[in-house]
């Protein structure tokens, strides 16, 4: 049986009710919308770019705990890294909350994010926990039309 | 057609007169669904808005229907297509009785509720609604009463007006007359809000409607289930509702209308058994209401249906009503108590419906962790999203009954909010 504990540990309840670089990029080189229609989830990442890294990251918006924690961590962790580097982490925490992931594999390349691995346990939250990151895409390739998780 | 409609008046007079108590474990049993646990606990569906559960009689009937009679309707001259086509019709002289319709050709059998309010914009909205007329619908409407009425608006150049509703999550009657006018060619309203649970003043606005001979469509979705619907009562000119939230299947549902608009009205499809005769040159169309069932109709779902609507008779619908509404003072009772919890949408008159929002625990959340303690609750927008903005939430947490909950459900609800607390700290 899955636990809540595995879902809801401290670090997501903390980053969901202390959520880190909650503000608006004024003047942000790109930008994108990123929504849940199913719940009203509703996200906005600001990028700023330096060469092909991202220097500066921030989102605004609502949703529940674990969307909003997960858009939390990811601004933490992307900071500094280039396209590359973070379409990797985006790939690894995909699989890692899809539950594709060997337990016992190391993934040093998702550090803090590993607290996410019992979202695999709850699949009706797995979009809550991508929604950041595709639209962290979606600001990264210019898309100009909201991204949509259905 | 009369010998349909004679069984079934017999089978009605010896329970719609039942004065017993209710005996809601009795009701529970007949509904193998809510046997079973969840993540290791007890069942507690409270998500009967979205859609309810069914009995074994409805289940088998379904199953002996397709055991049995299964064969196509109105057609062939064998036994098995005139055994079909009398239990097809004898569902529809129990939704006819049901709703105290004048005729069972007023009945049209469609795939639910949506597709009812489709086909009014489609055929008597698209021959009736011009350019620079107005459709009346309201705030508190599901999408399903919101999107047909805008597309039609969109095409035929049309104005959507939307009855605003106050803090209480109640129409706005005066401003709801003062929208009527000569421009107005139609009223779209539910009877329960899905999302607040409002029980809307109907008699009072078609007889508001009629005085400028404005049609008056009532999305019956959430009331036909919970409350008496009297359509001659009401002297609403169409009523929408689905089987699957009245305990039958899904995929069925019920257009009424009166039969001086319905015969009025062009065909919504085009198909076979809608029509008298084809040539090239001329179709005629059938007379109602097959003119409005192109197509081989759901069969199976309307014996489902029928068999549904004897099972609530059965009980006594006022009864259920009489039932609920003890069980949502208890539950608004409960709920309020606990502390931190909101509630979204307190209309004088409810029906069904507790929806509300627990400090700044977003739904989602909820949602999770009550199904960890077996609770079946809506999280989300309940497709009104406009009554969401009005009430300034990106999303409710719904708890929604039917005739088989219990207090002891409420009770279960109130210790799993007080989980939710638990987790969040």
């Amino acid at each position: 049986m899955a636990d809540l504990r595995d879902l809801y540990q401290e670090v997501i309840l903390e980053h969901s009710k202390q959520p880190r670089n909650f503000r608006e990029l004024t003047g942000a080189e790109r930008k994108a919308e990123g929504y849940n229609p199913l719940c009203g989830d509703h996200f906005t990442v600001y990028l700023n770019m330096d060469g092909d890294a991202i220097r500066d990251i921030a989102f605004q918006g609502s949703g529940c705990a674990i969307s909003k924690a997960s858009a939390s961590m990811m601004t933490q962790s992307l900071k500094g890294k280039t396209r590359a580097e973070a379409d990797k982490i985006f790939h690894r925490f995909h699989d890692l909350v899809t539950g594709q992931t060997h337990p016992n594999g190391d993934q040093p390349e998702l550090g803090k994010l590993a607290v996410f691995s019992g979202v695999h346990e709850f699949p009706a939250r797995v979009k809550c926990a991508t929604l950041a990151w595709h639209t962290l895409n979606a600001a990264l390739e210019g898309t100009q039309e909201p991204v949509s998780t259905e | 057609m009369s010998i349909a409609a004679n069984t079934v008046t017999r089978e009605m007079h010896p329970f719609s007169v039942a004065l017993a108590p209710y005996d809601v474990e009795k009701v529970r049993r007949d509904f193998p669904i809510l046997q079973q646990k969840i993540h290791g606990k007890p069942l507690v569906y409270l998500d009967n808005a979205a859609t309810t559960q069914k009995p074994q009689s409805v289940i088998d009937a379904i199953s002996a229907y397709y055991q049995e009679d299964n064969s196509n309707v109105h057609r062939g001259v064998h036994t098995l297509s005139e055994r079909a086509t009398e239990q097809y019709e004898r569902a529809r002289a129990l939704v006819q009785h049901f709703i105290n319709a004048a005729d069972p050709s007023e009945i049209i059998f469609v795939r639910g509720t949506t597709e009812a309010i489709n086909l009014v914009a489609q055929s008597y909205g698209r021959k009736n609604v011009g350019r620079g007329d107005e459709v009346v619908i309201t705030a508190l409407e599901h999408h399903s009463d919101i999107v047909p009425w805008q597309m039609l608006c969109e095409e035929k150049g049309a104005r959507l007006r939307v009855v605003p509703i106050n803090e209480r999550g109640e129409l706005r009657l005066d401003e709801y007359e003062k929208m009527l006018g000569p421009k107005t060619k139609i009223v779209a309203v539910g009877h329960i809000s899905n999302a607040l649970g409002t029980l809307n003043p109907i008699r009072k606005m078609v007889e508001l409607a009629h005085r400028w001979n404005i049609p008056v469509l009532v999305d019956g979705a959430q009331a036909a289930p919970r409350i008496k619907v009297d359509v001659r009562e009401l002297d609403c000119d169409f009523y929408a509702f689905s089987s699957h939230k009245l305990y039958g299947p899904t995929g069925m549902g019920v257009l009424y209308g009166k039969a001086a608009l319905l015969n009025a009205m062009p065909p919504y499809q085009g198909g076979g058994d809608m029509i008298s005769s084809v040539t090239f040159e001329k179709t005629t169309y059938n007379k109602l209401p097959h003119k409005f069932e192109a197509g081989t109709p759901h069969v199976a779902g309307a014996v489902g249906l029928g068999a549904a609507i004897e099972y609530v008779n059965h009980l006594g619908i006022e009864n259920i009503a009489a039932y609920e509404h003890e069980l949502l003072k208890y539950a608004t009772e409960a709920v309020s108590a606990v502390p931190g919890v909101r509630l979204i949408g307190t209309a004088r008159e409810k029906a069904g419906v507790l929806s509300f929002v627990f400090e700044n625990i977003h739904p989602h959340d909820i949602g999770t962790i009550l199904d960890q303690e077996g609770i079946a609750i809506r999280t989300g927008h309940h497709c009104a999203q406009p009554v969401m903005q009005i009430f300034g939430v990106p999303a409710t947490a719904r708890a929604s009954f039917g005739l088989y909950n219990t207090r002891a459900d409420v009770d279960a609800l109130v210790a799993g909010l007080h989980k939710v607390r638990e987790v969040f700290g």
